[in-house]
């Protein structure tokens, strides 16, 4: 027999095996996850999870599918939480601070309690990445929120009211369309596939006989 | 840390690893390739697959579990719907919320239709979250979309249909100015130029990346759009039959809530199909790096409704997926790390292949090495092979894991390994549906009109095997068109009357073949539960 250990899903005692993530414990105890689950790969932010152990005083949260359970762990699943996402016109809005303060004006209200950073599921520098915002440094605050799976557990434990993740998106998007260096290369490449330059190779491949195509495949050149 | 079982040979990868760096493995001949997949690649393996008794593709070979739902009972009946009476009316509805269904959402709003995106779980709950590695794009100087076209067809084994992979090729670079026009943030050097690298068998450096996060990078910015868009999205909502009009077109679908059970109608003059894969429908019982909902769902309404299927039976067993700790068992490793420099080795330190074969290739081999040559490392609950990610730093210099592939960081921290000093053990893993519905170029499937189809749950982009990074790119490029010819195809239909007496034919087809069975699909969802209640 497996060592087991007991977990209390919403209150709720179960003896599971010691070495499932909370996610497989919440399948094996017979929940059928609908809300609460979705890449099991610690990539989408659905399962964000908050815990304590019995006798502790520290609130902990976790992403479910990723974080094995332990002896006497008490678990409540966060499956939605009421971001806000405004809404805009990425091929209008400045590039500045300014439209920080327009969209998302709570985040000057920030107290500097560090919960969300203490709180987050990828262990990110939430509260820094803010102040990048705050400040309009958004190739920092995209940096520095990168790793973010978006699943609220900063903004539930937030005093200001603050959406760090919606924050931190339009600041990646700003970055990615209006600071990052354009690239010359791939402008070019548009540029002459509109203008028709690799039609007669691509039209030679389409008819091209099937032992052709393989000769051509095993002996193409293949760059170091 | 690993326990002491692994000791020895992990004293082994240490030993040999400067020799294994600068040792260059041959890549094999087209015939070893050949041998090799025949007698280790699990879509070889005959007694794995059935023969389609009924529908469009009868009398062609699928896995098992794939024709046990292809050949089932609907959900409903056609009367369990008043189909006089929709709830929602829409020029394009897409069914999936993944980076195709997105694609097609963010386009089709563009040229002016109306939209509605359903999907069962939540936007961007779907396997364009998950890609690590990156995108392909022919856009350095030294590569060219015909170069790109060769390296797709022969990777394919010369089965992709060329006006769909030349589409592909085609409109790479076009699909990566679109994400990057959108904000999404590529990996870039100070001067803008792309940080591309190989994938398995790629002969150019065309890998895009942001960092290990390329597809949560390109799905978030993409749901970020629909959202801003205020495009109607509908979520915790099942496809789980198509509704056909009174001249067989594809005319909406029959919805249900995944929570309260209960039935919607979508009308609509034309549907989308983005409904991804199929790994949870664990074929042959290997783990899978996919989506809790990636059970085939597109590839049953389309089935049921009269679409055909291409190149069902060929499915992309990933090389690299987890072998151990047991947690993270199935999850991907992205072929990025095999780019970027590590090697696969087995038991006894040695490298046993190159490690940028294409990946069946690479997933035969490992096989190989962990059931004949019995040169696999025994993990407690199955076998596997080292992936040396030490290697990185030691190529690319100290912090290269961390700047390029911390997502790979993290999920092994998170057990105690930290992969900038140890190695890891992958074993290969269900990952990528290579076929689907049968489309032409437009995206429209070849025997139902005004039903569309983008993403995974197309058949025949890649043939039947895809490289690396031409996942994202296909569900970029093909979720944009069938937006666009989506959207323009609607404005000439006129939608007859609804029905849905597709179900009761697909059900007299079953009956007359003699088929009898208990399961009804869509499957939506696959049932993990141990303990099954009453």
């Amino acid at each position: 027999m497996e060592n087991t250990v007991n977990i209390f899903l919403f209150g709720k005692k179960y003896e599971v095996p010691e070495n499932l993530t909370i996610m497989t414990a919440m399948e094996y105890a017979g929940y059928q996850l609908v809300r609460g689950c979705g890449c099991r790969n610690g990539f989408c932010g659905a399962c964000a999870t908050i815990y304590r152990i019995k006798g502790d005083r520290e609130l902990h949260a976790c992403l479910a599918c990723q974080t094995k359970v332990e002896d006497n762990m008490y678990i409540a699943t966060l499956p939605f939480f009421p971001l806000v996402k405004q809404v805009y016109d990425i091929e209008k809005i400045p590039a500045t601070e300014t439209v920080m303060m327009q969209l998302y004006p709570e985040i000057y209200a920030c107290i500097g309690c560090n919960a969300c950073t203490k709180s987050c599921t990828q262990g990110l520098n939430v509260m820094q990445y803010i102040a990048y915002a705050q400040r309009g440094d958004f190739e920092k605050c995209a940096e520095e929120s990168f790793d973010c799976v978006m699943c609220g557990v900063c903004s539930s434990r937030c005093p200001a009211g603050i959406s760090h993740p919606q924050v931190a998106m339009l600041a990646r998007r700003i970055n990615g369309k209006y600071l990052a260096p354009g690239c010359t290369h791939l402008e070019d490449r548009v540029r002459e596939i509109k203008n028709g330059d690799f039609n007669e190779l691509i039209e030679a491949l389409m008819q091209k006989p099937l032992d052709e195509m393989k000769e051509l495949y095993n002996n193409r050149e293949i760059e170091k | 840390m690993y326990s002491d079982k692994f000791k020895q040979s992990l004293e082994r990868v240490e030993k040999a690893r400067d020799n294994n760096i600068a040792l260059e493995p041959e890549r094999m001949t087209a015939k070893q390739k050949e041998d090799l997949l025949a007698a280790f690649h699990p879509d070889y393996r005959q007694d794995q697959f059935d023969t389609l008794k009924i529908g469009p593709n009868k009398g062609d070979k699928v896995p098992f579990e794939l024709s046990d739902i292809l050949q089932a009972h609907s959900r409903i009946s056609a009367d369990s719907v008043d189909l006089e009476k929709p709830d929602y009316e829409t020029d394009v509805l897409i069914i999936g919320g993944g980076g195709a269904g997105a694609s097609a959402a963010i386009e089709a709003n563009e040229a002016g239709a109306d939209v509605m995106i359903v999907t069962k779980l939540r936007i961007g709950d779907a396997n364009t979250m998950m890609a690590e590695g990156g995108i392909q794009a022919a856009d350095k100087p030294n590569d060219s979309p015909a170069i790109h076209f060769v390296d797709a067809f022969g990777g394919g084994h010369f089965a992709a249909k060329r006006e769909l992979l030349s589409k592909l090729v085609c409109d790479a670079p076009e699909a990566i100015k679109w994400l990057s026009d959108l904000g999404v943030e590529f990996d870039k050097d100070a001067d803008g130029t792309m940080i591309t690298t190989h994938g398995g068998g790629t002969s150019r450096k065309r890998m895009h990346a942001a960092k290990d996060y390329s597809g949560a990078e390109i799905m978030r910015t993409l749901r970020d759009e629909v959202l801003n868009r205020n495009i109607p999205v509908v979520d915790f909502t099942a496809a789980i039959e198509l509704i056909l009009d009174e001249n067989g077109n594809a005319a909406g679908a029959v919805l249900m809530n995944m929570e309260t059970r209960e039935l919607l109608v979508a009308k609509a003059k034309t549907v989308i199909i983005a409904t991804g894969g199929a790994g949870r429908m664990h074929y042959q019982g290997f783990p899978t790096s996919n989506h809790y909902g990636a059970t085939a769902d597109g590839l049953v309404l389309g089935y049921r409704a009269g679409a055909k299927l291409l190149y069902a039976e060929t499915l992309q067993y990933h090389p690299t997926g987890v072998a151990y700790p047991e947690q993270i068992f199935g999850a991907l490793v992205t072929e990025k790390v095999r780019s970027l420099g590590a090697k696969l080795i087995n038991v006894n330190g040695e490298v046993f292949m190159h490690p940028l074969e294409t990946r069946d290739v690479a997933a035969a081999s490992i096989i190989r090495e962990c059931s004949e040559r019995n040169l696999g490392v025994d993990t407690g609950d199955g076998q596997g092979v080292w992936l040396d990610t030490p290697m990185i730093e030691k190529i690319g210099g100290e912090g290269t894991i961390m700047k390029r592939i911390p997502a790979m960081w993290r999920m092994f921290d998170k057990y105690g390994i930290d992969i900038r000093k140890e190695p890891i053990l992958v074993y290969p893993t269900l990952h990528y549906q290579n076929g689907g519905l049968d489309i032409d170029a437009n995206c429209m499937t070849t025997n139902v009109e005004n039903l569309f189809v983008a993403g995974e749950a197309v058949g025949g982009i890649h043939g039947k095997n895809r490289l690396m990074g031409n996942s994202l790119l296909d569900i970029i490029v093909f979720g944009r068109s069938a937006g666009i010819n989506a959207a323009a195809k609607a404005k000439d239909v006129t939608v007859g009357k609804l029905s849905l007496a597709h179900i009761e034919k697909f059900e007299k087809e079953l009956a007359d073949a003699g088929i009898t069975t208990e399961t009804v699909s869509p499957k939506l969802l696959p049932n993990y539960t141990k303990q099954k209640g009453i």
